[in-house]
């Protein structure tokens, strides 16, 4: 434990596998420092384990219809109670984090690396290019988000992947912003042109050198919008153009717990709860991230 | 020196006219991009654009008629380029669910959806600016980490599920507040709108039964929306605020043995009044959006309401027309701000 230890934390390490490892090593530390940050990473682990195990932890069907167990209160054998087609709601809370990291995680892998994409380009070329893309970021940025991903919907059709695409669409152009400006702060520093001298294209010094330098910020602008992208995801739901009945979703389960919010308040709370403890969880994360990995952002608190 | 100050001043005012120039030109360029999103929402995406329009309950002739009305066998450009003609003209369109035009609709809805956002933004700058800056005032206390926690919730609740939930506790259980809709049935109709703002009508008719009854209903959902508001203004008023009293001039003046409280209002505040002011703006912006989901769940007939009753009847000219609305009214306040803060600013010019 001790050797694995002190290889890592070496201060002139061997190879560069070492170096990153170690890199890793000493953030990992910072941010176990974070109470926030711990809780926060804690909730996301659960939230995995509960979307990878759900038909283990669940112990009804998400799906199974029981009319004889209608809007029952939550009790031992139904610690969130049932829905109005005597479904346990615990159950299909559980199987609703299936739905909810889904939509996260295409979100985040479609229009991270698109907006990453876009501004480095801007920010590398400079010039007519720069202003071009950044036009229709910066359009695509002063719209409200929620509406154009409604809008977006509206015309693609109500469910589960025109949801996904409609929120990509609307969260890319911040990540471009930021990856623009990360690009031009080294844009015209000596290892970019001792690359360029090499002969390197201006593809791979993209690829190779600009990007993975802009990672680290966009991980936590990232974390931090995802309580965002729940939210809206969730939004779809509850107006029914997001993921369809009789998939667990959240935000549709909400809107189906809404006839009986009056008597029986669990059917729409507790899914809702869901929905408030994982967002959290990203942004006590983020916030934590935020203060490890880009100290010249936040790091006052 | 008179001469001296006079320059200055046209200079200032040069300033001033070169970034409200840069304003106008900015914004028109962002509401054309604004109209191509929605041309292309609502031309390019739809598999049958006319079908989106009318309805797939229309007869042949009324297909063949809004095909030709929206000029579908031209060229794309040209088309949007008459888009853009109708939208400067105020026509956006027939509206297949209410059976008039959109740009009507939405002149009915828009107040309801301004009266309950501004006071919205009340709520959320009269609390927001005082927490952030007692969080900012105690950095890493209790009263810290507890305005941390809450201001993380505004991020983190679903505006929809707290309207619910927010119904059931103060109107079906403590009965604090009156339930959904703008004011009760009886009162419907009484004031005549001259505004379309129900507390405004009904206090320019000295109507004050129904002044009371449309606060009642407005109070729960305004507090709400400015719950969201009171997150990320109180958030950035402690990070503003923090900046601040780390200055050397705070230590200067609490040196001098000025009382804390005048160091954190007027010392502290001062600077932070112009980068509150585009925060300010912001969230205004957001709580026009924010409405949307607040006014499905509370039945309150304003643009949000109207959006999302559209979508539902697959209304494609109503849902258009009203993302165009609220998309220039976030734009233009985003802008404002911006130009705001550049004009207010001396650091900026």
């Amino acid at each position: 434990m001790t050797t694995a230890r002190h290889w890592l934390l070496d201060e002139s390490p061997a190879s560069r596998l070492q170096a990153n490892l170690g890199h890793a090593y000493r953030m990992a530390l910072q941010l176990a420092r974070n109470p926030l940050a711990m809780v926060g990473a804690f909730i996301l682990l659960l939230l995995i384990l509960a979307a990878l195990f759900a038909p283990w932890i669940a112990p009804y069907s998400p799906l199974g219809q029981n009319l004889e167990a209608r809007l029952l209160p939550p009790s031992a054998q139904h610690w969130m109670g049932t829905d109005e087609l005597g479904r346990d709601i615990f159950s299909r809370v559980i199987y609703g984090a299936r739905i909810t990291l889904t939509i996260v995680a295409l979100v985040a892998v479609i229009s991270a690396p698109l907006g990453l994409l876009i501004g480095a380009i801007s920010g590398y070329f400079g010039g007519w290019t720069d202003k071009l893309l950044m036009g229709v970021t910066d359009v695509f940025l002063s719209m409200p988000k929620l509406i154009l991903a409604l809008a977006f919907v509206a015309a693609l059709g109500p469910g589960i992947e025109n949801a996904i695409i409609a929120i990509a669409i609307t969260s890319w152009p911040a990540y471009a912003r930021i990856a623009r400006a990360e690009t031009l702060t080294f844009r015209n520093s000596e290892f970019i042109s001792a690359t360029r001298l090499l002969g390197a294209s201006h593809a791979r010094i993209i690829t190779r050198h600009v990007l993975p330098l802009c990672t680290s910020s966009m991980i936590v602008r990232v974390t931090l919008d995802m309580a965002g992208i729940i939210l809206t995801a969730a939004g779809l739901g509850f107006l029914g153009l997001g993921a369809q009945p009789p998939l667990p979703e959240w935000g549709a389960m909400i809107s189906r717990g809404r006839t009986f919010i009056l008597d029986q308040w669990w059917v729409a709370t507790m899914p809702g709860f869901a929905i408030i403890v994982v967002s959290l969880g990203f942004c006590f994360l983020g916030d934590g991230l935020r203060d490890v990995l880009d100290p010249k952002q936040g790091g006052k608190s | 020196m008179p001469l001296r100050r006079k320059t200055a001043g046209a200079q200032r005012l040069k300033q001033a006219a070169r970034s409200l120039g840069g304003f106008v030109v900015v914004t028109a360029l962002t509401f054309i991009g604004l109209m191509a999103i929605t041309f292309f929402i609502g031309r390019v995406i739809p598999i049958d654009p006319v079908l989106a329009v009318v309805g797939d309950r229309a007869t042949q002739e009324q297909y063949d008629a809004a095909r030709v009305a929206m000029g579908l066998d031209r060229p794309l450009v040209l088309q949007f380029v008459s888009y853009v003609g109708d939208v400067f003209q105020g026509n956006l369109g027939h509206s297949v669910s209410t059976n008039r035009p959109v740009a009507q609709d939405l002149a009915r809805v828009f107040p309801a959806t301004l009266e309950m956002a501004t006071l919205g933004i009340l709520i959320g700058v009269g609390l927001g600016v005082p927490c952030g800056t007692w969080a900012a005032a105690r950095q890493g206390t209790w009263v810290d980490q507890l305005i941390r926690v809450f201001a993380l919730l505004g991020y983190s609740v679903p505006a929809f599920w707290l309207g619910l939930v927010g119904l059931v506790v103060f109107y079906a259980n403590l009965g604090w507040v009156a339930g959904p809709g703008r004011v009760d049935i009886f009162y419907e109709g009484l004031v005549e709108p001259r505004t379309g703002l129900m507390l405004v009508d009904a206090a320019l008719a000295s109507d004050w039964e129904v002044f009371w009854n449309a606060l009642d209903h407005l109070i729960l959902p305004a507090a709400i929306l400015g719950f969201f508001s009171l997150a990320y203004i109180a958030r950035m008023t402690r990070s503003f605020m923090l900046d601040t009293l780390g200055q050397e001039f705070i230590t200067t003046a609490r040196v001098k043995g000025v009382s804390e409280w005048r160091v954190i209002w007027v010392h502290g505040f001062r600077p932070i009044r112009v980068p509150l002011i585009t925060v300010i703006g912001l969230s205004y912006a957001a709580l026009l959006e924010g409405s949307v989901m607040i006014e499905t769940v509370f039945s309150w007939p304003g643009i949000g309401n109207y959006l999302t009753v559209a979508l539902l009847n697959a209304d494609m000219n109503a849902v258009l027309g009203a993302t165009l609305v609220i998309g220039a009214v976030f734009i233009l306040i985003n802008k404002l701000s911006d130009v705001l803060y550049r004009v207010l600013d001396p650091r900026s010019r």
